[in-house]
């Protein structure tokens, strides 16, 4: 598998699985723009990382759920590199409550970064795609859009809802050979999945057939799969990365 | 001028012969477009012409004429 000279963008790049698919990518010979959010210094290691692996590599902060913010932050990457190859929407936070104790906002932010965010920046990135004939869209999605979960009816709203994006602009752009699929992480080893308390954490481990939490660079390896022209004949679809957490 | 520089466009972005393309020619009914050609079309536009067409305005034109008078009443 070789992404050589692809250009590769990827959203919430600076740390967590972003920061695994980003490195993954650039080890294969991808180019690579890692936006962010918050922490500068992250977003340059993970800069320095890919540089020592022989690409090319820039970082943009920008807010996802901002469309002025996306639309800058998309034309930086075709003024630097002209063209965008692979697209990874992966930026995505969680506000957990129950229903009856969530705030407008919780909803809202969740909902803004998770799935605007996907909205804002696969409309703005998609247009160079279509112009070259050629493009792969991979969205971070999750199991819990598939399941649900008790506490996190904003995540599993925004996850259900780019899984449902995901299968509509596949349709729509099919035809200009761009292919559009997502990913859906189950129990990852990062700082989100960090905050649980350990009794929960063990208790997922019992329904986990390969009786492991899975790491950023599990989730990685699946979207290189989706980035690269193995994956050729496959659109619209959702790949579950969870360890047999869902069978 | 931007007529025929236009008729190059679409027939090249529409895969159509250029006597096919009249002004009154609708994209859609006339020419064998479908809506995401139509998108393609205009953002080829954008470019030959240096234009940028708000979507609010790129729904309207549906027609070669529809083209041509966006773009004479907007080149730079």
């Amino acid at each position: 598998m070789n992404l050589n000279g692809k250009i590769a963008l990827i959203t919430g790049g600076s740390r967590g699985i972003g920061k695994a698919i980003a490195l993954k990518l650039a080890s294969l010979g991808a180019n690579i723009v890692v936006n962010y959010t918050k922490s500068d210094a992250k977003a340059k290691e993970v800069i320095k990382l890919a540089e020592e692996m022989g690409v090319r590599a820039i970082a943009v902060k920008a807010d996802v759920s901002n469309k002025d913010d996306v639309e800058n932050f998309i034309n930086k990457v075709l003024d630097e590199f002209g063209r965008i190859d692979i697209l990874v929407n992966n930026a995505g936070i969680t506000r957990d409550n129950l229903l009856m104790r969530m705030k407008e906002e919780e909803w809202d932010d969740v909902i803004n970064i998770n799935l605007k965010g996907t909205f804002n920046v696969t409309k703005t990135a998609i247009r160079s795609m279509i112009k070259q004939k050629s493009g792969s869209i991979i969205n971070v999605a999750s199991v819990i859009g598939i399941t649900g979960n008790q506490g996190q009816c904003n995540y599993a709203a925004s996850k259900a809802g780019i899984i449902g994006f995901t299968k509509s602009i596949a349709k729509e752009v099919a035809k200009k050979k761009v292919r559009v699929n997502a990913v859906a992480p189950g129990f990852i080893n990062t700082d989100m999945t960090d905050k649980l308390p350990d009794k929960v954490k063990e208790e997922y481990l019992t329904k986990i057939p390969l009786n492991r939490l899975g790491e950023p660079e599990d989730i990685a390896n699946a979207v290189a799969f989706l980035a690269s022209d193995l994956s050729s004949y496959i659109t619209g679809q959702v790949l579950i990365v969870d360890g047999g957490l869902l069978i | 001028m931007v007529f025929e520089k236009l008729k190059k466009i679409i027939a090249e972005q529409l895969e159509v012969e250029e006597d096919e393309i009249k002004m009154e020619s609708s994209f859609q009914d006339d020419l064998d477009a479908d809506s995401l050609d139509v998108v393609e079309l205009i953002m080829a536009i954008e470019d030959e012409f240096d234009l940028e067409i708000p979507d609010e305005e790129a729904e309207k034109i549906k027609t070669v004429k529809d083209a041509v008078e966006y773009i004479q009443n907007n080149m730079k």
